[in-house]
């Protein structure tokens, strides 16, 4: 028991240490200095509150997206669309902020539903492609991914383009009422988003581990087919886990738009919802992880900024230490599997979706 | 003696190390940019970063700290506020915000730190009273140099259609897409003896200032559609260099095509027999001349929009747009396009003439036919900085 929990730290550690090694070795490849690098990270994440202000305002949507795609996940649905579902939810956010004149706090209140909604819509395409289609949620999530770029586009450069004559680069600002208010000047992050962020964690826990639905979709992912047969509703789980998703991607896809950049940009979504599944990839299905990874990811990413100013290193660097972390991970999980019998790496998305695939191609 | 000398000079370098140096230290100047793209994308990113790099040639002690590709698909880690936040972190004293993707967020991130100046390159905030006080505007007047590279596209066509590939559709990428028009037509017509109603002239708008995947329309694929639907000239308004890299490709398969890259002055090098010129920005002097103005203290914001120096478009220390002459040119046409370089600068110089640019004088109309500028009438640069449409003649979506 002793060893084979040795075994199990062993194989989550190892792939860390490898990954960070050989990024060591590349920074000293071209002529850097990995501790200077090192250093620059944290300070660029933690300098002072308001660096870290920036390592929240990215984590805050990561967040997010990694916890809805676990509800996919767990349904055993690759819903690479969470991209185009997070652009929707800015679009539909930025319809309230530029359009709807309410009091300041129910405006906000609007928006972030708005933003559920437009979400919730464009990932309930990507299930009914495919449970009525069959189109599979990878292509119909990439098909959606481009439109919802292309509209978002579309209307910032057309019908949404500042009255003074746009630049199409962007809506003109919001009005105050309409954005996140932040904590303060010194730390400019979003309480209410934090707040939202707890409330989905918690939720997504719960709707998981102790409710009905969270055992049909975790029945409709291991094996759809048997669960149908077993009376579990396959196709209404699989839907209501993408719209589930989509919603929580709504909010940060309007999280985007009401504090970061306060109005509607193109590729406001900026690749988060992809970083999300990897995250995912990387944890599995548990969700307070998701949260965690995802925070470190943010640390590296955010704080990567200083490396190009300070050290005039490409700032890529950070995201080639996160992709030698994914697939060392991945590696090591696989590895894992052919070592030992562990029952419980059947947890992870990747083995999911090789039922996933195998009953697919069962149907075929 | 000579033990005596030596020790005479290690004495006297150490000295200068010790109170010179530090005091050059003391007197650097650090100056922040803020890049849309990579440095080296051989068009409108690597421009301002050559600015920079001649800046610290020019001004002794000046240093530059930049940062690229901020834009949400590259950096979405990051916003314009933390990265200013990051140069000023590091010493810089003027921030240059290269590209009107930053417009907004300058006057934001410049409300947040009152002591630092900002130029914000190609908007007009000044111009509209939006900015806060430590705002100004820098941009250089393109619609001369897309007029010479209109020209040179209008002298080489055989097939009388000129592609442009344009990038997203606002008031400056229209008024620099109706220049070229301008330029093409003219040369067609008074150089090349042809019917100027007989030339079509195409604008595609791709969406962005560059290719992203799936989003917007593919460049490479888009000049390809241009050559392969009979243009022979294809005219790059965006910030990279499909346009040239696919006329060299097919050249060398024996299709007789030329392009005409942008923003960059190396630009030709990519494939040179097919080039016949490039239409640059040369930030370098006006970069140098607002550092100069921030370090003597004596900078005020303002609305720049610098023009050539019609003794030499292509002077790298006085002129603020240029075109270099592409190898692809035959030497008559070369000869011809100095020829109406000449004329432009002798329009543009005239003490009589009002200020305003070559070419866009009337009749012109707009692409619905709202006139523009009766007979006669010359357009007035405003006008032309806030095109609200392209012109009548050119094929293309005007918004």
């Amino acid at each position: 028991m002793k060893n084979r929990t040795l075994l199990t730290v062993g194989f989550a550690l190892l792939p860390i240490i490898a990954s960070v090694a050989i990024t060591a070795l590349l920074i000293v490849a071209v002529g850097s200095n990995p501790g200077d690098v090192f250093v620059a990270v944290t300070e660029g994440a933690f300098r002072d509150s308001r660096a870290f202000a920036g390592v929240i305002n990215f984590w805050i949507p990561l967040a997010l997206c990694s916890l809805g795609l676990i509800v996919t996940f767990t349904a055993g649905l690759w819903n690479i669309g969470v991209e185009g579902q997070m652009m929707i939810g800015a679009v539909f956010a930025a319809y309230g902020a530029l359009f709807i004149d309410l009091p300041g706090p129910v405006l906000i209140l609007v928006e972030i539903l708005l933003a559920m909604l437009g979400g919730g819509l464009w990932a309930a395409l990507v299930g009914f492609l495919k449970t009525r289609l069959a189109v599979h949620e990878i292509f119909g999530g990439v098909a959606l991914n481009a439109l919802a770029n292309v509209w978002a586009i579309y209307l910032i450069s057309g019908p949404w383009a500042p009255p003074s004559g746009g630049t199409a680069q962007a809506t003109a600002p919001f009005k105050d009422t309409a954005v996140l208010p932040a904590i303060s000047p010194e730390f400019p992050v979003s309480l209410i988003a934090l707040l939202l962020v707890t409330a989905t964690l918690v939720i997504v826990s719960f709707a998981l581990s102790g409710t009905r639905w969270g055992l049909q979709l975790k029945a409709t992912g291991k094996n759809s087919r048997s669960a149908l047969l077993l009376g579990v509703p396959t196709t209404r789980s699989a839907m209501s886990a993408l719209i589930v998703c989509g919603m929580v991607a709504g909010i940060a896809g309007s999280y985007r738009v009401l504090f970061t950049y306060e109005s509607l940009r193109p590729l406001v979504s900026g690749g988060i919802g992809f970083l999300a599944l990897l995250v995912v990839l990387l944890v599995g299905l548990r969700p307070l992880f998701a949260v965690i990874v995802g925070f470190a990811f943010a640390v590296i990413l955010a704080g990567s900024t200083r490396l190009k100013v300070a050290l005039q290193l490409d700032q890529s660097l950070a995201g080639v230490l996160q992709g030698f972390i994914v697939l060392l991970v991945l590696l090591s999980n696989g590895l894992r599997q052919r070592f030992t019998s562990d029952s419980t790496s059947s947890e992870t998305p990747n083995t999911t979706t090789t039922v996933e695939i195998q009953r697919t191609q069962e149907h075929g | 003696m000579q033990r005596k000398g030596l020790l005479f000079v290690i004495v006297a370098l150490a000295f200068v190390a010790l109170t010179v140096v530090p005091a050059l230290a003391q007197d650097e100047f650090v100056f922040g940019l803020v890049l849309v793209g990579p440095e080296n994308d051989r068009g409108w990113s690597q421009a301002h970063y050559e600015a920079g790099l001649y800046v610290q040639e020019q001004i002794p002690g000046s240093r530059m700290i930049f940062f690229p590709s901020l834009n949400p698909a590259d950096a979405p880690e990051t916003t314009l506020l933390d990265v200013a936040t990051e140069l000023i972190d590091q010493g810089a004293q003027v921030i240059f915000t290269t590209s009107d993707a930053f417009e907004e967020d300058t006057d934001a991130v410049a409300e947040a730190f009152p002591d630092t100046p900002f130029i914000n390159i190609s908007g007009d905030n000044y111009l509209t009273g939006e900015a806060p006080a430590n705002v100004g505007n820098l941009m250089g007047q393109g619609e001369w140099s897309k007029i010479i590279a209109g020209c040179a596209a209008g002298l080489a066509t055989e097939t009388g259609s000129i592609g442009y590939l344009g990038p997203l559709i606002n008031g400056e990428t229209r008024r620099f897409a109706a220049s070229a028009y301008l330029g093409a037509r003219y040369c067609y017509e008074h150089y090349k003896g042809g019917n100027p109603d007989d030339l079509t002239f195409t604008v595609t708008w791709i969406g962005f200032w560059f290719n992203i995947p799936g989003v917007t329309l593919d460049p490479t694929e888009e000049t390809n559609t241009f050559f392969d639907s009979g243009a022979d000239v294809v005219m790059s308004g965006i910030d990279t260099t499909e346009a040239i890299t696919i006329a060299g490709q097919r050249a060398a398969q024996g299709e007789t095509v030329w392009a005409l890259p942008y923003d960059f002055i190396g630009a030709c090098d990519i494939a040179p027999d097919v080039c016949l010129g490039v239409p640059y920005f040369n930030w370098g002097p006006s970069y140098v001349s607002a550092i100069q103005a921030v370090k003597d203290g004596t900078w005020t914001p303002s609305w720049d929009w610098v023009g050539p120096d019609w003794t030499d478009i292509n002077n790298p220390d006085t002129s603020a747009v240029g075109f270099v002459k592409g190898p692809g040119l035959t030497e008559e046409q070369s000869a011809q396009l100095d020829s109406f370089i000449a004329d432009l600068a002798s329009f543009a110089t005239n003490p009589f003439v009002p200020n305003s640019f070559a070419l866009w004088s009337g009749p012109l109309n707009l692409q619905d036919g709202t006139e523009l500028a009766a007979a006669g009438q010359l357009v007035d640069p405003l006008d032309v900085w806030y095109l609200p449409q392209i012109l009548e003649g050119m094929v293309g979506a005007s918004e």
